[in-house]
């Protein structure tokens, strides 16, 4: 794999103030992942809000973010396309299941019933074929987060962030969803970097760990 | 839990009581009339003679149309100006700033605001002089309708700069009850931009939370009596005027056309609430087909400098013209076309204050006692509401957004006429109830955010304490929420300065306010008097807010936690 695949951080530094939350030199490779561990209000969160493009003024930020050789640092966040996971699913409540994966399809997918059909196939792809139509509210724990996975691929990312995406599920459920994103950001070659404090999610993804210290 | 504060139990049965007796009572009132009966005025049989004289009446079609489409265009553009802003700037330290400047505009009386536009504006205004004669060549005022134009133009701009401030704190109330940074993020990681984000999956449950407030602006905006009168088409005025002008009318007769006009006032209001339902159904399957495009508008720039700059000359507009209105009433001479009075003088403010001392003391009062029962229904409807953990479903915010949905002058007419029946009309006690039903909705949905958000664990560690329900709500409940309380108050406060129909209609004349003083002041176009009472009409609200904001910092000057 040559070195402009994947995701580059150059001499990125996160402070508030004087004081420095992060400092990060790092190469994720597609289909790799980055686990950047620390307990929370460490500053862990804003590297992800800094890689999207949503840090908050307050913070200052150096350093550059390289995507497949595309300079993502002075992009703002809806030309990154940088998806991202959060702790809760976050499926909108006012579209159908599949009007929550159709939304994400890329603008170059023309026409109603193609996205549609798009949508219904990555339901499928997930289990959840007969799902379409729901409201997104009666599906339970497991199935929402399957389908913010599917909304999130469907739009095509360069790269997946993950924000403690399952901190919230129980044991069991945890395991299942934890093994069904590695897998399938490695099936779509995705450099992915993942907030936790847990170590089973740090194991489990496999990659290099940063750990950011507590502040 | 035992026990609770025995009086609660009364408060919510009193509070729809004073929300809806007087709207029950005042549109029979209205009907009666408009059917022909009316025995003072020997109206003892039914007829439908007065709706057949009204639909004769010359104009009268467009009157009622235009007081529609007044509904329709201001709500359309406030609402519009506000949410591209919020969409556009949300979590941006502008938007901080932006709503510091804005709130305050919402203290400012509707008449207050319309003059200070009319002073801007009009062929003589501040704009004009601004500009001339060094750019327009005049030397004196132009020949131009530009205030009261026919096509109220100028009508619905004085409305959109006032309830843009009210559908802005409105929207920013709503959008804590949705996840809303996240939301905008997860639409931003998509691709799409941040007026597609908010339109596409932001906006629909939040507009779902403020619909009710926007029914109330199409409803106020289509029914409007003192910005129309201050700032309106004149021939023919929009319906409301009109029937001011009938109800005002020696020939006692022409109350039975009064009366049927309210009725078909009644029929308009509805007429704009459903166009604007509709309006809502074409705006809804318009953002749908471009959802199901996909379409990521990325490239939005112009239409967020476009909301900016609404919402910043909406406050321009109401900031600058309150200034001109202050400069007025301290001016000596001041000819056309300076753009300063050569001298100032204190000479208005000498003659009106005398004159004032009466309807201020009354705008005071009013104001003062019903905002004290207002507060003390609502605080205690909201104490029955914690004990018993029902009353806040949706049914119930219908019921109290229903005297601000209802034109006033619909159920108003008929509480004048009850009034007079009753003999209480220019009564102390009647104008503070009919003030009271507009001020209550107000302080009720002030405050009950807040309180519902007020952490129920000091509750809890009260009662463990062995403290009663009462006791709980005073010592402990009441003082964490000073602040909400206050602001609440001063909400109350300023809707009953700013009362202008209620006031003309119970206080019959006798009872006068500064609100009706000032607005009676708008056909004879004295710009310093006008200036003085308008100005002071600003001033009332305006002291009550700073109090608000002030007091709890000086009471709790020693206590961190309760701080902003």
């Amino acid at each position: 794999m040559s070195d402009t695949q994947g995701l580059r951080l150059e001499g990125v530094h996160i402070c508030l103030g004087d004081r420095v939350l992060v400092a990060l030199d790092a190469h994720v490779g597609r289909g790799e992942t980055l686990t950047v561990m620390g307990p929370s209000g460490s500053g862990k969160s804003t590297l992800l809000a800094y890689l999207g493009g949503f840090l908050d003024p307050a913070f200052t930020a150096s350093g550059r973010v390289i995507v497949d050789g595309v300079d993502l640092t002075a992009l703002e966040a809806e030309k990154r396309h940088a998806g991202i996971l959060f702790q809760d699913p976050l499926l909108f409540p006012h579209l159908s299941v599949a009007d929550n994966i159709a939304i994400a399809i890329p603008e170059d997918v023309h026409g109603r019933r193609q996205r549609r059909a798009l949508a219904e196939e990555a339901l499928e792809d997930a289990g959840l074929a007969e799902f379409g139509d729901r409201d997104p509210d009666t599906l339970s724990g497991g199935q929402k987060a399957r389908v913010a996975l599917q909304r999130v691929l469907a739009s095509r990312p360069r790269l997946l962030l993950l924000d403690e995406p399952f901190s919230k599920l129980d044991a069991n459920l945890r395991e299942q969803t934890r093994q069904l994103v590695f897998d399938r950001a490695r099936r779509a070659g995705l450099p992915v970097v993942l907030v936790t404090h847990d170590e089973d999610d740090a194991r489990a993804a496999g990659g290099q760990v940063h750990k950011v210290d507590p502040a | 839990m035992t026990g609770g504060v025995r009086l609660a139990r009364l408060a919510p049965p009193l509070t729809l009581a004073i929300l809806l007796g007087p709207l029950a009572f005042g549109l029979a009132g209205t009907a009666l009339p408009a059917l022909g009966y009316l025995p003072e005025l020997g109206g003892v049989s039914f007829t439908t003679a007065h709706f057949s004289a009204l639909a004769e009446v010359p104009g009268i079609v467009r009157s009622a149309g235009l007081s529609i489409l007044i509904g329709l265009v201001t709500t359309l553009v406030s609402l519009g100006a506000v949410a591209a802003f919020v969409a556009s700037d949300l979590g941006t330290a502008g938007f901080a700033r932006m709503r510091r400047m804005i709130s305050p505009l919402l203290s400012v009386p509707h008449a207050a605001a319309a003059f200070g536009l009319a002073f801007l504006i009009a062929p003589s205004g501040m704009l004009m002089r601004l500009v001339s004669p060094w750019l327009t060549g005049y030397d004196r005022p132009p020949d131009l309708l530009i205030v009261n134009d026919p096509m109220a133009l100028s009508m619905m701009a004085g409305l959109i700069v006032k309830e843009i401030p009210f559908l802005f704190l409105v929207t920013l109330a709503a959008l804590p009850q949705t996840r809303h940074v996240e939301t905008m993020r997860l639409g931003r990681s998509l691709g799409y931009g941040r007026i597609a984000s908010f339109t596409f999956l932001l906006w629909p449950p939040l507009y779902r939370q403020v619909r009710l407030a926007v029914f109330a602006v199409v409803a106020y905006a289509s029914s409007v009596i003192d910005v129309a009168l201050i700032l309106g088409p004149h021939l023919p005025p929009t319906l409301p005027v009109r029937l001011i002008d009938w109800m005002n009318d020696p020939d006692l007769e022409t109350r039975f056309l009064a009366s049927a006009g309210a009725v078909a006032q009644l029929g308009v209001t509805l007429a704009a609430l459903i166009g604007w339902i509709g309006l809502e159904r074409i705006g809804a399957a318009l953002v749908r087909r471009a959802r199901n495009c996909g379409h990521r508008m990325q490239r939005d720039r112009w239409l967020r400098a476009g909301a900016r700059m609404v919402m910043i000359g909406s406050a321009v507009v109401v900031f600058g013209g309150i200034a001109v209105l202050a400069l007025w009433s301290v001016s000596g001479l001041w000819q056309f076309p300076d753009a300063l009075p050569a001298n100032f003088s204190l000479r208005s403010w000498m003659q009106a204050l005398p004159r004032m001392s009466g309807p201020l003391a009354t705008t005071l009062a009013v104001a003062g006692l019903s905002t004290l029962i207002a507060l003390v229904l609502t605080i205690l409807c909201l104490e029955r509401e914690y004990e018993t953990g029902r009353g806040r479903g949706h049914g119930a915010l219908i019921l109290i957004y229903l005297p601000l949905i209802v034109p006033q002058i619909s159920f108003m007419f008929g509480l004048q006429v009850l009034s007079i029946w009753l003999g209480v009309d220019a009564s102390f006690p009647a104008l503070v109830l009919a003030h009271l039903v507009f001020v209550l909705p107000y302080v009720f949905l002030s405050l009950s955010d807040p309180w519902r958000a007020h952490d129920r664990r000091h509750d809890l560690i009260a009662a463990g304490l062995g403290m009663s329900r009462t006791r709980t709500l005073i010592r402990i409940r009441m003082p964490m929420l000073t602040r909400a309380i206050l602001t609440a108050a001063a909400v109350g406060f300023s809707v009953s300065v700013g009362q202008y129909l209620p006031t003309v209609l119970i206080g019959a004349g006798r009872l006068t306010t500064v609100t009706t003083e000032a607005v009676a002041l708008a056909a004879g176009g004295n710009r310093r008097v006008i200036g003085v009472y308008a100005f002071m009409q600003t001033l009332l609200p305006f002291l009550a807010f700073a109090i608000a904001t002030g007091l709890p910092g000086l009471v709790f000057r020693n206590r961190r936690g309760l701080r902003v």
